[in-house]
C-alpha cells in the first residue's frame, strides 16, 4: 500500500466534503452523505454520554455497599444509560450513519428518495435528543429505560414526561428514515440492480426499515399514554384508577422487542459485507442470508410476550411466545452458518474490519444462544430480571451491534473520508474491545445465574469478586472505544489517501472516487453481475 | 453448539488465511442441502429446550392442593408476610422442608417481584392482581429473598431472608409467635368492625349474600353468568362491589372499601371468608356447592412433587 508517490491534488478533487463550505452548507444540506456525517457526530456524542453513565454505574458497583452515589442517583444513571444508548444511539446507529451514506450508493442512486425528509429526520432526532438531555440536566429520570407502569405514571418523582416526550419525538425520526429507505430501495435502484443482486447490507436495512415503520408508532402511542396518565390521571395503566399495568408491558414490548432487531439487523448486514470481502469470496447462500433478515423482521413481531413470563400471563400464551422466540433463533443461526461457510476455501485476511467481524460472530453467537435460555420458560423464571439478562442483551447489542458498527466504520472510513486509519492501532483497539467486552460481560452471566437482580444499587457481598472483574473489563472496553475516536480524527488530517477501493471490494460504492462527489456517480451505473463477484475482481486499487 | 461454530471459524480462519496478495479463491454458490440441515438441527435442539422449559413452567404454575398458604404483600420497599396462624414478619419468610408452600402475592403500590434464587422461583407482584407461586424447599438454611422488578429508590434494599427449617423447628417457631390471633380471627374482627356483618349475615340471607360456603364455589351472577369465587373475585367484590352482582341482589347496596382497607387486611378478610367453609346453611341460593372445581390437578399431585424436588436439585446445568 505505497502511497508516497500519490500526487497531492488527488485529495483536492471535488467531492461532497469540499463542494461547499460554511455551517449553512451542513445544516441545510440535503446530501445523504453529509446528513450521515451529521448523524455520526450526534450519535457519537450520545454514545459518549451513555458511556459515561455506564462507567459511573460500574464504578459504583465495585463495592457491595452503595457508596459512590446515593440510590436515587444510581437509579437515574442506569435509566439514562438505557434511554440514551437504546433510543439515541443503537436504534439510529447503523441505519442513520452507514445506511444513510451507503444505501443510495450501493444501489447506484444519487441520493435517497426524499432528501429533505432525510434532513428533517435528523432535526427531529436532535429535538428528541434535546428533550432527553434536558430531562438529564433538570435532574434525570429514574424509571428504567422501560418506563414500567404504574411506577412511571404515578410513583416516580422525576422528569418522566420530558424523557418520554424525547423518546416519542425521536421515534418519528426513525419512522421517516425507514420510510425513506423503503421507497429508495424500491424505486431508485440503478438499471440491472435486481432484488437478487442487492448487497446484503441493503437487504438488512430494508428489513430494519419495515420494523421501524410498523413498530415505532406503537411505542410512540404507548409513551404518549404514559404522559397522558401522568399528567391528567386518566386510568390506563395504574390499577388504582382503573388501569392495567401489564397492558403497558404488552404495548411497550410490542415495539421494543422488534426494536432489538432494528438494532441488530443492520449489524448483520455489515458483517455480510465484511466477510466476503476479506475472504475474497462470494457469500455462501446469498438468498438464505437475505431471506433470513426478513424472517427475523417478521417473526420478531410475534415474540414480545417472552418479557412477561413471570407477570402472571396465561401459561398457554407463555407456550406460544416461548416457541416463537426459539424460532427466531433459526434465521439467526442460518446467518452465522453462512458466514462461517463463506470462509471455507476462502482467502482470509486479518485487517481491522475482519477482526471486528470475527468478534461479532463470536459475541453474537454467545448472545443468541443465551437468548435460548431466556426463551425457555422454566429457565426464564429464574434468570429473568437478573444480570443474566443484562449480559445477554449486551452480548447482542454491544458485542453484536456496536462491534459491527465499528467494523463497518473502519471498512467504509476510507470511502467516507478518503483517508486510511492507522491499521496497527485499528487492530490493537479491535483486540481491546473484544477482550474488554468479554471481561466486562461474561462475569455477569455467572452473577445472574447466582441470582444477582438487575438494577441493584447495593448487592450481597458474595457477588463482589465478579463485579470487580466486570468493572475492570469495562475500563479496558472504554479504552478500546477512545483509541478509534482519536485515530479517526487524527486520520482526517494525517491519514494516508485511501484511493477508490483500498480493500478490493465489490459493490457500486467502491467504483466511485473516495470521498464521492455530491451526486455519487457521474454516470448512472449499469449493473451486470451479482453481488460479491470476488472471482472476477482481483484488482486492489490503492490510492 | 457455540463451541462447534467457534472451532470451525478458528480452523477456517487459520487454514484459509491469505497466503499471497493475488490469490483468488473459487466461488462457491451455496448448498440447499446444507442450508436445510443447519436450519433443522438447531430447530430440533430448540424444541428440546422448549419442551424441557415448558414442562417446568407448567409445574410451576399449578400449586399442589395440599400446599400450606403464606401471604406476601410488597410495598415500597419491604415485604410483609403473614401466615394463616397469625404470625407476621417483615422481610423474613420461614418455611419447613419437604412441604409445598404456596405464596399469594399482592402489591400495595408498584410492580415488585418475589425472587428466591436458591429455590429457582420468581413471580411478579402486580398491583390490582393476586398472583401465586409455590415451591418445596429441600435443604434447611438461610437463603436470599430479593425484589427483582425495579420498584424505585430503595429497590436494592427490598431484600430479605428465607429461613428453611426442619419440620420440628418450624412447628416450634410457629408456636412461639402470633399474638393477634390467626389470620381468620383477625379477618373476623375486621368483618365486625367495618360493618360487613350487618348486611352479610351468616345464619340467613340478609341485604347482601350469605358468605358461608361461598369460597371456591361457582356464584350465579345477575345476567346469567357465573364466576368462581376465588381470591381475586373476593378482592374485587370488596374494592369494587358493583363489578359483579350476585343474582337476586341489588347494585349500590355495598359501598366500595377502596382505600379503607389495606392489602393485608383484604387478605385477612379473604382467609376469614375461606374459613367459613363449605358448610353451607341450607337453602342459601347464592352458592352452588362445587368446591371441587377450584382444585384442579388432584390426581397429578404426587408426580408433581417428585418432579419439583428434582427441579431444585438439578436446576444447575
Amino acid at each position: 500500500m505505497s502511497t508516497a508517490l500519490q500526487a497531492p491534488e488527488a485529495i483536492e478533487t471535488p467531492n461532497y466534503l469540499n463542494a461547499e463550505y460554511g455551517w449553512k452548507s451542513w445544516l441545510f444540506t440535503t446530501d445523504h452523505k453529509r446528513i450521515a456525517l451529521l448523524y455520526l457526530i450526534s450519535i457519537s456524542v450520545m454514545f459518549a454520554l451513555g458511556g459515561v453513565f455506564a462507567m459511573l454505574i460500574r464504578v459504583e458497583l465495585l463495592t457491595p455497599q452503595g457508596d459512590l452515589v446515593n440510590s436515587d442517583t444510581y437509579n437515574k444513571l442506569f435509566t439514562m444509560h438505557g434511554v440514551v444508548m437504546v433510543f439515541f444511539f443503537l436504534v439510529p446507529s447503523i441505519p442513520a450513519t452507514l445506511g444513510n451514506f451507503l444505501v443510495p450508493m450501493m444501489i447506484g442512486a444519487k441520493d435517497l428518495a426524499f432528501p429533505r425528509i432525510n434532513l428533517l429526520s435528523w432535526y427531529i432526532y436532535i429535538a428528541g435528543a434535546l428533550f432527553a438531555v434536558t430531562s438529564i440536566v433538570m435532574g434525570g429520570v429514574d424509571t428504567g429505560w422501560t418506563f414500567y407502569t404504574p411506577f412511571s405514571t404515578t410513583y416516580s418523582n422525576t422528569f418522566v414526561i420530558t424523557a418520554a416526550v424525547g423518546v416519542f419525538i425521536a421515534g418519528f425520526s426513525s419512522i421517516l428514515t425507514g420510510l425513506n429507505f423503503i421507497v429508495t430501495i424500491h424505486k431508485m435502484r440503478a438499471p440491472g440492480m435486481t432484488w437478487g443482486r442487492l448487497p446484503l447490507f441493503v437487504w438488512s436495512n430494508y428489513a430494519t426499515s419495515l420494523i421501524q415503520v410498523l413498530g415505532t408508532p406503537v411505542v410512540a402511542i404507548t409513551l404518549a399514554l404514559v404522559v397522558l396518565e401522568r399528567a391528567f390521571h386518566i386510568g390506563i395503566f395504574d390499577p388504582a384508577i382503573g388501569g392495567d399495568p401489564i397492558l403497558f408491558q404488552h404495548m411497550f414490548w410490542f415495539y421494543s422487542h422488534p426494536a432489538v432487531y432494528i438494532m441488530i439487523l443492520p449489524g448483520m448486514g455489515v458483517i455480510s459485507e465484511l466477510v466476503p470481502c476479506f475472504c475474497r469470496k462470494r457469500i455462501f447462500g446469498y438468498e438464505f442470508v437475505a431471506a433470513s433478515s426478513l424472517g427475523i423482521a417478521i417473526i420478531g413481531f410475534l415474540v414480545w410476550g417472552h418479557h412477561l413470563f413471570v407477570t402472571g400471563m396465561s401459561m398457554y400464551a407463555g407456550l406460544y411466545f416461548s416457541l416463537l422466540s426459539m424460532l427466531v433463533a433459526v434465521p439467526s443461526a442460518i446467518k452465522v452458518f453462512n458466514w462461517t461457510a463463506t470462509m471455507y476455501r476462502g482467502s482470509v485476511s486479518y485487517q481491522t474490519p475482519m477482526l471486528y467481524a470475527f468478534g461479532f460472530i463470536g459475541l453474537f453467537t454467545v448472545g443468541g444462544l443465551t437468548g435460548l435460555f431466556l426463551a425457555s420458560l422454566g429457565m426464564d423464571v429464574h434468570l429473568t430480571d437478573t444480570y443474566f439478562v443484562i449480559a445477554h442483551f449486551h452480548y447482542v447489542m454491544v458485542g453484536g451491534m456496536v462491534v459491527a458498527y465499528l467494523g463497518g466504520l473502519h471498512f467504509w472510513w476510507p470511502k467516507i473520508t478518503g483517508k486510511m486509519y492507522p491499521e496497527g492501532w485499528g487492530k490493537f483497539s479491535a483486540l481491546l474491545v473484544f477482550v474488554g467486552f468479554n471481561v466486562t460481560f461474561f462475569p455477569q452471566f455467572i452473577l445472574g445465574y447466582m441470582g444477582q437482580p438487575r438494577r441493584y444499587h447495593a448487592y450481597a457481598p458474595e457477588f463482589q469478586v465478579l463485579n470487580v472483574m466486570s468493572t475492570a473489563g469495562a475500563s479496558i472496553l472504554a479504552l478500546g472505544y477512545v483509541i478509534p475516536l482519536i485515530y479517526f480524527i487524527w486520520s482526517l488530517r494525517y491519514g494516508k489517501p485511501a484511493g477508490n477501493n483500498p480493500w478490493g471490494a465489490t459493490g457500486l460504492e467502491w467504483t466511485t472516487q473516495s470521498p464521492p462527489t455530491t451526486f455519487n456517480f457521474d454516470v448512472t451505473p449499469v449493473v451486470t453481475e451479482e453481488a460479491y463477484e470476488y472471482s472476477k475482481r482481483p484488482e486492489v486499487e490503492v490510492g | 453448539m457455540s463451541v462447534l461454530i467457534f472451532t470451525t471459524i478458528f480452523i477456517f480462519a487459520i487454514k484459509y488465511r491469505r497466503r499471497s496478495e493475488s490469490e483468488i479463491p473459487q466461488p462457491i454458490i451455496g448448498s440447499l442441502r446444507l442450508e436445510i440441515t443447519w436450519s433443522i438441527i438447531p430447530f430440533l435442539v430448540m424444541l428440546t429446550f422448549f419442551w424441557w422449559g415448558a414442562k417446568i413452567y407448567f409445574l410451576n404454575a399449578t400449586p399442589p392442593p395440599d400446599s400450606m398458604d403464606v401471604y406476601a404483600v410488597g410495598k415500597q420497599w419491604m415485604w410483609k408476610l403473614q401466615y394463616p396462624t397469625g404470625q407476621r414478619e417483615i422481610n423474613e419468610l420461614h418455611v419447613p422442608i419437604g412441604r409445598p408452600v404456596k405464596i399469594t402475592l399482592a402489591s400495595e403500590d408498584v410492580i415488585h417481584s418475589f425472587f428466591i434464587p436458591a429455590l429457582r422461583v420468581k413471580h411478579d407482584v402486580v398491583p390490582g392482581h393476586y398472583d401465586t407461586m409455590w415451591f418445596t424447599a429441600t435443604r434447611p438454611g438461610r437463603y436470599h429473598l430479593f425484589c427483582a422488578e425495579y420498584c424505585g429508590t430503595e429497590h436494592s434494599g427490598m431484600v430479605g431472608w428465607v429461613t428453611v427449617m426442619e419440620p420440628a423447628d418450624y412447628q416450634a417457631w410457629l408456636s412461639s409467635g402470633g399474638s393477634g390471633g390467626s389470620m381468620a380471627e383477625q379477618g373476623e374482627r375486621m368483618f365486625e368492625q367495618m360493618g360487613c356483618s350487618t348486611c352479610h349475615l351468616l345464619d340467613r340471607q340478609g341485604r347482601c349474600p350469605n358468605l358461608r360456603g361461598v369460597y371456591g364455589s361457582h356464584v350465579q351472577l345477575a345476567g346469567g353468568k357465573s364466576v368462581l369465587a376465588d381470591d381475586a373475585y373476593l378482592r374485587e367484590s370488596i374494592l369494587n362491589p358493583n363489578a359483579k352482582i350476585v343474582a337476586g341482589y341489588h347494585a349500590d347496596v355495598m359501598p366500595s372499601f377502596q382505600g379503607q382497607v389495606s392489602e393485608e387486611g383484604i387478605l385477612q378478610l379473604i382467609v376469614y371468608i375461606k374459613s367459613l367453609g363449605n358448610t353451607n346453611a341450607p337453602g342459601a341460593p347464592t352458592a352452588a356447592l362445587t368446591g371441587a372445581g377450584a382444585q384442579p390437578g388432584n390426581a397429578r399431585r404426587v408426580s408433581q412433587q417428585g418432579d419439583k424436588a428434582t427441579l431444585q436439585d438439578g436446576g444447575k446445568q
